[in-house]
């Protein structure tokens, strides 16, 4: 039995996951807008060699039950993300600012429907 | 389940006044219900169980092709190769989405496959037992399919964010491998005496292994307790065992099917059913490479990837080629 061994072919960039082998495909984010006029929505990620083929994948891996009608594979790589760290910094401002929930208002009921 | 006898890193479970702060925040946000996502700080033996567990369990969906695969140039009719493919089909999706999951904990794909080919991570027990005849894709969706279930439904609210998200699109997909296997067990039940005797014989063949596939009994299941505490195992073996077992014996009844147990009997008391313990020992031997099909199964998983390489490889060299050509272009 043989073990997978990896070749000589050094052309592709490090996978974002992890240290990628000169073998190794990049990975892709994948997202899927169905057919009911949502937006699309990351479901999943994938390994493919290009972005012709990032597609096609994505078509059989996620999309073997009608669950879409649109496609958009983005290299993992090239997306930025905000870090956990970050988390007070970035969204604790929003909590003391109620008023911009329309329930802060008390609307007589004799006003009507607003 | 897919994932059986995971070893842990831990040295036991830490309470929450011996956690540092980090590790303390950390329990008490799964104690909360609360989802732990990638970039999240975690203690390096959760990162390990995990990487284990939903490799093995991944790694399980890629072999467990394997034995279905063998019948879809022999089904019986064009719309059961039709389902069988599709149903095949499922597995390698499952098996990607599994695998997408553990490369967020920072271990590759490649890496992955590599450790299932050379031997070292392991895969379900189940799927290094032949499939003989057709009625054993009856058995492997109805008992096999059905066991999975068992374990995978409540491993939909698992801790780790991927994991869980994984786990609810397998669910959907697996309830219809449990019901195109009982709908052929249907047929062969309901058929010809020869159908009869091949469906009865696959549930003899299978049942006990479809047992085993919860892993050892709760006493022998050393690593558990961690698990739990985790959130990364859900139930213990035993209680899922218990469930299968009840869920399914009322299923034979309707087909008018014995189960190869003669101990198998309603517990009033239990509200249960008792059944005869899988026969370990054979278990301990199939785990560790000495089952009928562990050879095989590993020589095909080999074959496969050694024989797809200049694939792999031409594939990348075209679209780095692509590449240089349109940078050069503009």
């Amino acid at each position: 039995m043989s073990s997978p061994e990896s070749s000589e072919y050094d052309g592709t960039e490090a996978a974002p996951h992890g240290k990628a082998r000169s073998t190794e495909w990049p990975l892709w984010e994948i997202f899927i807008r169905g057919q009911h006029g949502l937006s699309h929505r990351h479901v999943g990620s994938l390994h493919a060699a290009d972005a012709e083929m990032a597609i096609k994948n994505a078509r059989d891996v996620y999309t073997r039950r009608n669950e879409g009608v649109s496609i958009w594979a983005v290299q993992a790589s090239a997306i930025a993300a905000s870090s956990p760290e970050e988390k007070g910094a970035l969204y604790e401002p929003a909590n003391d600012k109620v008023y911009r929930h329309p329930t802060f208002f008390d609307i007589p009921d004799e006003v009507g429907a607003m | 389940m897919y994932a059986q006898m995971i070893k842990s890193t831990g040295k036991g479970i830490k309470s929450l006044d011996e956690m540092d702060p980090e590790e303390r925040a950390f329990q008490e946000r799964i104690d909360a219900g609360g989802k732990i996502e990638p970039k999240d700080w975690m203690p390096e033996g959760y990162r390990k169980n995990l990487i284990r567990q939903i490799g093995q369990h991944a790694h399980s969906e890629i072999v467990g092709q394997l034995p279905e695969g063998n019948w879809i140039t022999r089904a019986p009719t064009l719309e059961r190769k039709a389902i069988l493919l599709a149903k095949v089909q499922d597995e390698a999706g499952h098996g990607l989405y599994l695998y997408c999951a553990a490369e967020t904990l920072g271990v590759t794909r490649d890496q992955m496959t590599r450790d299932l080919l050379s031997g070292k991570m392991k895969y379900s027990s189940i799927f290094n037992y032949p499939t003989l005849t057709w009625a054993d894709m009856g058995a492997v969706g109805w008992l096999v399919d059905g066991a999975a279930i068992m374990n995978q439904v409540p491993l939909q609210r698992t801790s780790y964010g991927p994991y869980a998200r994984a786990m609810v699109r397998i669910c959907k997909e697996e309830s219809f491998h449990q019901r195109q296997g009982f709908d052929i067990m249907m047929k062969m039940a309901n058929g010809t005496p020869a159908q009869r005797k091949m469906a009865q014989d696959a549930l003899n063949r299978f049942w006990f292994p479809a047992l085993m596939m919860f892993g050892p009994s709760d006493k022998d299941s050393v690593h558990s307790a961690q698990s739990m505490a985790w959130k990364i195992k859900m139930n213990t073996n035993d209680e899922l065992r218990q469930k299968f077992v009840d869920e399914t014996v009322p299923q034979a009844e309707y087909l008018g099917l014995t189960i190869p147990d003669e101990t198998l009997k309603f517990n009033e008391e239990t509200g249960h059913y008792d059944f005869a313990e899988p026969d370990w020992e054979e278990f301990f031997q199939v785990l560790k490479g000495n089952g009928p099909c562990n050879t095989e199964r590993l020589a095909a998983r080999n074959k496969a990837w050694d024989e797809g390489r200049w694939v792999r490889e031409g594939l990348l060299a075209h679209a780095e080629k692509k590449r240089s050509r349109q940078m050069a272009a503009e």
